[in-house]
């Protein structure tokens, strides 16, 4: 079947382009919403408990489940031993995430068994009465000693185009140096969870709290020895992903259905926040090296980067994470000699995973950093460096992986927020402010977003949807997406409402279940809408033509005179409301339920070579932010923040504004205050938002502009030309980033470049602003001069 | 801020069962006799005892404010408050705002400016912007940023969130 085109004129849209509340919104501000913890309690329920390893490393001498089994309400306790199948596997495409670990523990908190008894107390009392007995060995706890023990979960990747050491050896000026970019915990606020109900003939319903409900019942089922069609996997919404819930989600749904299978009983496995944190992979934390051959203009000619990334002890998604990684290593800019070497390393630490942004935030943040340092070196103004190496629109348009740039609107984006965030006045005000000030500093920084948007693996981008209209004119959609807040099943219901002429209240969204629509993707890569939108508008336009091509026989009316609108149908000018004419269509024996099925056009990428399409579009953006820092405490605020995004052409623009606001805000914890700390034995000691620091409403910038680019519009035929948004806003969070390390440069009125790791914690700055003193030869800091 | 309270626990029931005090909660205009452990939180009494599921368990330490609840008029965190402590008391929870099928106005604020992405947070700020406003302390945005700050949104709704608890307060 052909992609239909978007339909209809844009006049007569009822729902779509509309800021429609989000179709939970009454549910949410009522409590009536319901999670999985929030589900009846099924009869005779049983609660679960994973015990995990204590070590980063080592091997299991003894395993004794008897002191545990004889604990008072245990009802069954399993080990890698106890597997029905013996498959012990849930790793995405790549093995290497055991659901219990046989011989070998990777990382502390690797799960070792897993008890059920009557209530969690009494499970998690049992598990720790098991005796477990490890032998240590040594372990990989850092980056730099996977690289310097070639220690890799899957093989390093380059991607190369030109000569890149030849352009920077003959290029005038040249940059080197190391960055360090700290990972992120999801913290979705709703924590891991499954249920397990087991049913006839052995088959398990399971309620999962993920983004990916196929996989899971890939999992479930292979584990348990079940056939897929076995297994139901369900989900109504989840109280935040962000990638977390990509994959992480398997070894709660499979081990609470393991114990349903062993006991006959429904299980519910609901890890507590610390154990949560413990237990589960978390954006990668990186290290990059970089060396810049560029001109006195700043224009570079050619770069050189090292990417390595702490990906755990298994591969998860690290492919795929870090060659996003790479393909964002060019953010904006092009660049015309490439090398770039990504290393996948190996650490005995938990095994990393998606999160918003799976990598390419990493990759635009080396390459953002090294425009910083050249507009340093040179003396220029970064934001006239950034303009000088944006991609062309006609020429220099072609990224290293070889997809060329074809809507870059980016040089637009950026000019009109040089202007609506006062950007050159403020520039020039703040070098005269902070000429006076000598504690107090303020930064100020601009940066660009380009995003790749698709799956990498291309076989990811499809998806499908199964609609059905009642006879009362009600409809019913189930389609493969998962909602986590973004907003998908709203902007969903939109669309299909306007196909019909329907209000967005006339179609209820189902949650989502493998029993209805078969083999889908996770929702993630932002392109929850894109796929699942289209195949939703496609079940909807085989209903309409069916209906169509009803009234037009039974009317005698040309097909091209039938108008859906208004809760109506306009056939050849006589109206009817919408559910006579579903009614006349029943009786007259037309199917009033269809399947709609999408698949992305135009993407494909040979992996091996790196080279290909494989994203369908960009989403660009751009941010200002300003900060104010203390420069005898290293601790700051974020004064203002001015953001324009571009999400083509808005389904909904108050869903796109959250996602914008909020990604922004989520990016900004990731480069400031949210630090994840491992201990010398490998144990993670900020497993509660205690030593965790999220941002909070009060860390919000004092004045915050956002504005959505509304002069877009998707030159790809994607659902009404709008742009996925869930992801690429969280990196305009990057102009934070600089304006902190802009701040710190004045300390040195500009003369020297600080450095500076992320996150910058307070204490971080205040180690660059040290360093920067000591390098300018200042041996009295001015905080002894100040007391 | 939001806080646990430390008022004195009452004392043990006679004839009750061992390790269990009796007590009761009103919840939203409704009297609980309760029988229970002492250790029991309040969260999980109204959790898995009352089934009013709409509080939610963030992270069951006092540091997300998910659980925030009302009691006798003030913002409390239901996961650091011990059941046993509240006798008598008079609890409102995210269930008990809406009065006769109409929404309070912060609920009806909320919808109005999106202030929510998945909704875990929301009735944990719903019910803190409640006590914020009874008392009467914060004026301004930059006071109702901070004194909110008890109250995690992972999906950063927040400038929504300070939106409509303006709106409610009827500040401009
Ligand atoms: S659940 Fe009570 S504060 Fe987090
Ligand atoms: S709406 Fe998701 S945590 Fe606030």
């Amino acid at each position: 079947m052909t992609v239909p085109r978007t339909s209809g004129s844009e006049d007569m849209l009822r729902a779509v382009r509309r800021p429609v509340p989000h179709d939970s919104a009454e549910k949410h501000v009522s409590g009536e919403a319901i999670y999985i913890d929030d589900i009846p309690e099924p009869r005779a329920l049983l609660h679960a408990y994973i015990r995990s390893s204590d070590i980063a490393h080592g091997r299991i001498k003894k395993l004794d489940l008897a002191p545990t089994r004889a604990q008072p309400g245990v009802a069954a306790a399993l080990a890698a031993a106890d597997l029905p199948t013996g498959h012990n596997d849930i790793g995405p495409g790549f093995a290497g995430d055991p659901v219990f670990a046989e011989q070998i523990v990777e990382y502390a908190g690797q799960s070792v068994f897993a008890v059920a008894a009557e209530t969690r107390e009494q499970a998690r009392a049992a598990a720790m009465q098991a005796v477990v007995e490890y032998e240590e060995l040594p372990a990989i706890l850092t980056i730099e000693e996977a690289l310097a023990q070639d220690a890799q979960v899957l093989p390093t990747v380059t991607l190369m185009r030109g000569d890149a050491d030849k352009s920077i050896a003959k290029a005038p000026r040249r940059i080197s140096g190391r960055l360090a970019i700290g990972g992120q915990d999801h913290f979705y606020l709703e924590g891991q969870i499954a249920m397990a109900v087991p049913g006839e003939d052995g088959d398990m319903l399971v309620y999962s709290s993920t983004q990916h409900p196929s996989e899971i019942q890939h999992h479930v089922a292979h584990i348990l020895g079940l056939d897929a069609n076995g297994v139901t996997v369900e989900t109504r919404r989840m109280g935040g992903g962000f990638g977390g819930k990509e994959t992480q989600g398997a070894l709660f749904a499979v081990v609470a259905a393991l114990l349903a299978q062993k006991t006959g009983r429904p299980v519910k496995l609901r890890p507590d926040r610390d154990d949560d944190m413990i237990l589960t992979g978390k954006r990668h934390d990186f290290i990059a090296d970089y060396v810049v051959g560029f001109d006195e203009e700043g224009r570079i000619h050619g770069v050189d980067f090292m990417l390595a990334s702490r990906c755990g002890m298994s591969p998860d998604l690290s492919g795929p994470v870090n060659d996003r990684a790479i393909f964002h290593a060019d953010n904006a800019y092009f660049l015309p000699h490439v090398r770039i070497v990504s290393h996948r390393s190996k650490t005995h630490t938990v095994s990393n995973t998606a999160f918003r942004g799976f990598g390419g935030p990493q990759g635009m943040m080396v390459i953002e950093y090294a425009i910083d340092e050249i507009a340093r070196t040179l003396g220029i103004d970064p934001l006239t460096v950034r303009k000088r190496n944006l991609y062309g629109k006609r020429d220099r348009n072609v990224t290293p992986y070889t997809m060329k740039v074809e809507d870059n609107i980016l040089a637009k984006i950026i000019g009109e927020l040089e202007r609506t965030s006062e950007y050159w006045q403020r520039r020039k005000a703040i070098t005269a402010w902070n000429a006076t000030s000598p504690f107090l500093k303020r930064g100020l920084a601009l940066t660009p977003v380009k995003f790749g948007i698709a799956f990498t693996a291309t076989h990811f981008n499809q998806a499908g949807a199964l609609l059905l209209v009642y006879t009362d004119g009600s409809l019913k959609l189930n389609h493969g997406g998962t909602e986590m807040g973004q907003g998908l099943n709203t902007k969903v219901a939109q669309i299909v409402a306007d196909e019909f002429g329907l209000d967005f209240e006339d179609v209820k969204i189902t949650p989502t279940t493998t029993g209805k629509v078969p083999n889908t993707s996770a929702t993630a890569a932002s392109s929850g809408t894109d796929l699942n939108g289209r195949a939703s508008l496609i079940a909807a336009r085989t209903i309409k033509e069916r209906l169509i091509k009803f009234a037009a026989a039974h009317f005698h009316v040309a097909p091209g005179k039938i108008v859906f609108a208004n809760r109506e149908v306009s056939i050849g000018g006589e109206k009817m409301a919408f559910v006579e004419l579903v009614n006349l269509a029943y009786k007259a024996r037309v199917s009033l339920s269809a399947t709609g099925y999408f698949a992305t056009p135009k993407v494909a990428y040979d992996p091996t070579t790196m080279r290909g399409r494989p994203f369908l579009y960009f989403a660009y953006g751009a941010a200002a932010s300003e900060v104010l820092v203390d420069t005898l405490t290293g601790e700051y605020k974020v004064e203002r923040v001015d953001l324009l995004h571009d999400v083509g052409k808005s389904i909904n623009p108050a869903i796109d504004m959250g996602q914008i606001e909020g990604g922004f805000i989520q990016g900004m914890g990731w480069l400031t205050s949210e630090e994840l700390y491992w201990d010398a034995k490998g144990r993670l000691q900020t497993h509660a938002p205690s030593t965790y620091k999220i941002p909070a409403c009060s860390d919000l910038p004092r004045q915050f502009n956002a504005r959505i680019a509304d002069w877009s519009r998707n030159r790809e035929d994607v659902v009404y030309r709008s742009k996925a948004v869930g992801e690429p806003p969280l990196m305009l969070a990057i102009s934070v980033f600089h304006a902190i390390k802009d701040a710190i440069a004045a300390v040195g009125q500009y003369q020297i470049s600080p450095q500076l790791d992320a996150p910058a914690t307070p204490e971080r700055v205040l180690n660059a602003i040290d360093a920067l003193r000591l390098r300018l030869g200042d041996h009295l800091p001015a905080r002894e001069a100040a007391e | 801020m939001i806080s646990s309270d430390d008022s004195d626990p009452p004392a043990p029931a006679s004839g009750g069962s061992a390790g269990s005090v009796s007590l009761a909660v009103m919840v939203n205009g409704t009297r609980y006799p309760l029988t229970l452990d002492p250790r029991c939180t309040l969260l999980d009494v109204l959790r898995e005892q009352l089934d009013l599921t709409g509080t939610k368990k963030g992270c069951d330490h006092g540091q997300c404010g998910a659980c925030t609840i009302l009691v006798d008029g003030r913002r409390v965190l239901a996961c650091l408050t011990l059941a046993v402590m509240k006798d008598g008391a008079n609890i409102t929870t995210i269930e008990g705002l809406a009065k006769d099928g109409v929404l309070h106005p912060l609920q009806q604020a909320f919808i109005e400016h999106d202030a929510f992405q998945c909704g875990y947070c929301t009735p944990g700020q719903i019910c803190s912007a409640v006590g914020l406003i009874a008392e009467g302390r914060a004026q301004t945005a930059d006071e109702i940023r901070e004194s909110m700050s008890g109250n995690i949104c992972r999906c950063g709704a927040y400038p929504n969130i300070v939106a409509a608890i303006q709106q409610a307060m009827g500040l401009p």
